[in-house]
């Protein structure tokens, strides 16, 4: 049996998307490649939650091209997972939630079992298995959230400030989440406005201004030497909220 | 407030008593109404969730309409489902007038948009919060569809019993196509309408008491339901 | 493929998630006219017959005696008749005998007998402001009660009773149509509704008395006038006729109408009575 293909890298082609008469991606052109984590940086308003949402196909641009090195095909596996803000779970135990997601990807019976165990038990979530999903705290959710993605075996894992919402300490136990995923071999596409977060872990940043990417460069240089005016005043703080 | 009192008194004793025919005519009436609800959930429920969730033209005229059908007077319908069955109609050769059958086609399409529309804003509004979550891990939107209404299941309960409600209620509907019949088709709001008619006005309020009674026991059921489950799931 | 079964279980959880019993009651109700063993007629006929107990009073001996179930579906004249030309009846048992007698010169109606008769009477307030009190002329009422103004409820529903008080108008010399005004009141309504409308106006109102007898709601109003042959109401019986119908049950309908006019159902007619006085004279001998 063939191995399946990659659905790396990703291309953007000229790709614009806008809504109620603005334009909130602006003629976006990039390749996303396996491998190095990538952060999209940008202050509010930049449109950054809406590129990953063209990006993981939650919408469509109104123009351009996006294109996926393998197909996806409707009924199959998804290889690409997205966590949100703020997480979505279903009235079920917190197993059950993981379940519904392996359910979904073809997974079944005890194997189905097996592998939600394994992916709660990763996240440190074991004990809260029978939990009803819904009572759990916001970073327990969250955790639960990137279980759920994990369990599917993504080959790139969407997060949109996956931190945005939770305390100090359970946003350090989402990022160290985050750092085992991208171990196991998973593409991380984070977007964030936490410099100090893009800072500890980011390979790769793209920084959106007003729908445009201003400027890409690996994250030392892009935090030592930025190459454009807006991504400098963005480090020091001094960017208006557009 | 004589009459009034004298409603209460009646109740009373027709319920103290457990007078055959008053048992008689309660379990028609919940038999006939219970079974529309049944029927109608089972067509409305997917019917509500479909028009949420799915886009195409004419979807707001559409939402409109099932709205407005909210108000269907039940004398209308009962006349044109007595029209319907009635053995110059279409469907005569059936036999159904003037039967408990005939009484829960009508309540059934009576109460069939009510819950069709209140589903239909339930999923409406579960959807905004659910749907980017569930096309994200790979659902298929008629797959999502079912996996949020039964995850809101108990909000649509409420739909449900608002169901139940007009269906235990209305009296135009069941008049027209039962003929409120002596021991096969009179249930409680008939047999109210007949006492009323006959100036036995406190028999009358008394069966309305119990009548009433009986739609708060539901409701509070349900509400007991509900809550237990708010603090369960979350 | 595991999610169509998916699906599959999660709608018959949804199902499922209803109690069970409440799932049974369609099956169970629906079944019923399937169970039509049972040998039943539907018998069209009017709501003065219905409210004044007579129903309640002999059908349960007709079955008894012949096991024969009655389902009647109480109406006005006008409508009980519309109903059968539908045929949505198999008996006709109503008191007009002109519309019932159209009836049968239609073709809609055989075997039409006599049944029995009830008288009208006039019914209204006791402070009487038309001076009708005591009267034996329901013509003579009529015309005090118009000249008066004085509040008049009328079914205005094409029932017997209806036709009845139109006749008395018409043959009062009254245009009723041209004369009515505010005084004169059309419910549309049974003659129970009717009543209650009356009594709360405390308005003139016609009826028959068997209605009256076991009237309830009486309010401030009495008998005023009775006792003019003019108020005579009688009822007739018909068979709605199979050859317009196929589905009619000849032989179960014959059946009640025999017994109607047999010394045996007219015995029974004769035998109810509400606080002693009888409602219903039997008649079938006559016609």
């Amino acid at each position: 049996m063939r191995a399946p293909t990659s659905i790396l890298p990703l291309r953007l082609d000229e790709v614009s998307f806008a809504a109620g008469g603005r334009t909130i991606v602006d003629r976006v052109s990039l390749v996303l490649e396996a491998g190095p984590r990538t952060i999209i940086l940008g202050p509010n308003g930049a449109g950054k939650s809406v590129l990953m949402r063209l990006c993981h196909g939650l919408l469509a641009p109104t123009s351009g091209r996006i294109e996926w090195a393998a197909a996806e095909r409707p009924g199959e596996r998804r290889r690409q997972a997205m966590v949100f803000q703020r997480p979505v779970m279903l009235r079920r135990s917190a197993i059950a939630n993981v379940e519904y997601a392996l359910g979904l990807a073809g997974v079944a019976g005890r194997e189905r079992e097996r592998q939600a165990e394994a992916a709660l038990e990763s996240v440190g979530l074991a004990h809260l298995a029978d939990r009803s999903a819904r009572v759990l705290s916001g970073g327990e959710q969250q955790r639960l959230a990137l279980a759920r993605a994990w369990a599917l075996r993504p080959e790139v894992l969407f997060l949109d400030e996956p931190t945005a919402s939770l305390d100090p300490g359970a946003s350090a136990e989402v990022e160290r989440i985050i750092e085992a995923i991208r171990a196991a071999g998973t593409k991380i596409v984070m977007c964030t406005h936490n410099l100090g977060q893009a800072r500890r872990l980011g390979d790769e940043i793209l920084f959106l201004h007003q729908g445009r990417v201003v400027e890409r460069a690996p994250a030392a240089r892009f935090f030592t030497l930025p190459a454009t005016a807006e991504a400098g005043a963005f480090i020091q703080g001094e960017l208006p909220w557009t | 407030m004589e009459t009034i009192l004298d409603a209460l008194g009646d109740a009373g004793r027709l319920v103290a008593g457990l007078d055959p025919k008053l048992v008689e005519i309660v379990a028609l009436s919940l038999r006939v109404s219970l079974s529309a609800v049944v029927l109608a959930t089972a067509l409305a429920l997917p019917l509500g969730a479909a028009i949420a969730v799915a886009k195409f033209r004419g979807r707001q005229a559409v939402i409109v309409i099932l709205n407005a059908l909210m108000g269907l007077p039940p004398v209308v319908v009962g006349l044109l489902v007595y029209l319907l069955l009635s053995r110059a109609g279409p469907l005569g050769a059936m036999g159904l007038l003037f039967t408990p059958t005939a009484m829960v086609i009508a309540q059934t399409i009576l109460i069939l948009p009510i819950i069709a529309a209140l589903t239909r804003q339930a999923v409406d509004d579960a959807w905004r919060e659910y749907q980017e979550q569930l096309r994200s891990l790979g659902a298929g939107e008629g797959s999502a569809a079912l996996t949020l209404v039964w995850d809101i299941r108990f909000s649509l309960l409420t739909a449900v019993l608002a169901g139940f409600g007009r269906a235990a209620a209305e009296v135009g509907a069941v008049m027209i196509v039962g003929g409120n019949i002596d021991g096969v088709t009179r249930v409680m709001t008939t047999a109210i309408a007949l006492e009323t008619s006959k100036g036995d006005l406190p028999l009358a309020l008394g069966l309305g008491v119990i009548l009433v009674t009986l739609v708060l026991a539901l409701n509070a059921a349900a509400y007991t339901l509900k809550e237990a489950a708010q603090r369960r799931y979350g | 493929m595991d999610l169509r079964r998916r699906i599959v279980l999660a709608t018959a959880r949804a199902v499922l998630s209803l109690p069970l019993a409440v799932l049974s009651l369609p099956l169970a109700v629906l079944s019923l006219p399937l169970a039509g063993q049972e040998r039943f007629i539907t018998v069209a006929s009017t709501t003065s017959t219905e409210q004044s107990g007579l129903f309640g009073h002999i059908l349960p001996i007709f079955e008894q005696q012949t096991g024969i179930k009655v389902r009647v579906v109480a109406l006005g004249t006008g409508q009980a008749l519309d109903m059968a030309r539908r045929g949505d009846a198999d008996v006709v048992f109503v008191h007009d005998p002109a519309a019932e007698k159209k009836f049968v010169d239609e073709g809609f109606g055989i075997a039409h007998r006599q049944v029995m008769y009830n008288d009208f009477v006039v019914v209204g307030p006791k402070t009487d402001p038309a001076k009708v009190a005591g009267g034996k002329d329901v013509l003579e009422a009529l015309k005090k009660i118009e000249a008066a103004k004085a509040p008049f409820v009328s079914r205005g529903d094409k029932s017997g009773t209806h036709a009845a008080e139109l006749r008395y108008w018409k043959s009062a010399g009254i245009d009723i149509d041209a004369k009515k005004g505010p005084w004169y009141r059309e419910t549309g309504s049974g003659m129970g509704p009717a009543l209650n409308t009356a009594s709360s106006m405390n308005a003139y109102i016609l009826t028959d008395r068997g209605t009256w007898l076991s009237f309830k709601n009486r309010g401030d109003l009495a008998i005023l006038v009775e006792g003019d042959q003019k108020l005579f109401n009688q009822y007739g019986i018909m068979l709605v006729n199979p050859t317009k119908h196929a589905h009619v049950k000849r032989d179960l309908g014959e059946a009640f109408v025999r017994w109607i006019v047999s010394p045996a159902g007219q015995g029974t007619i004769a035998g109810y009575k509400v606080g002693g006085e009888q409602l219903f004279f039997p008649n079938a001998a006559g016609g």
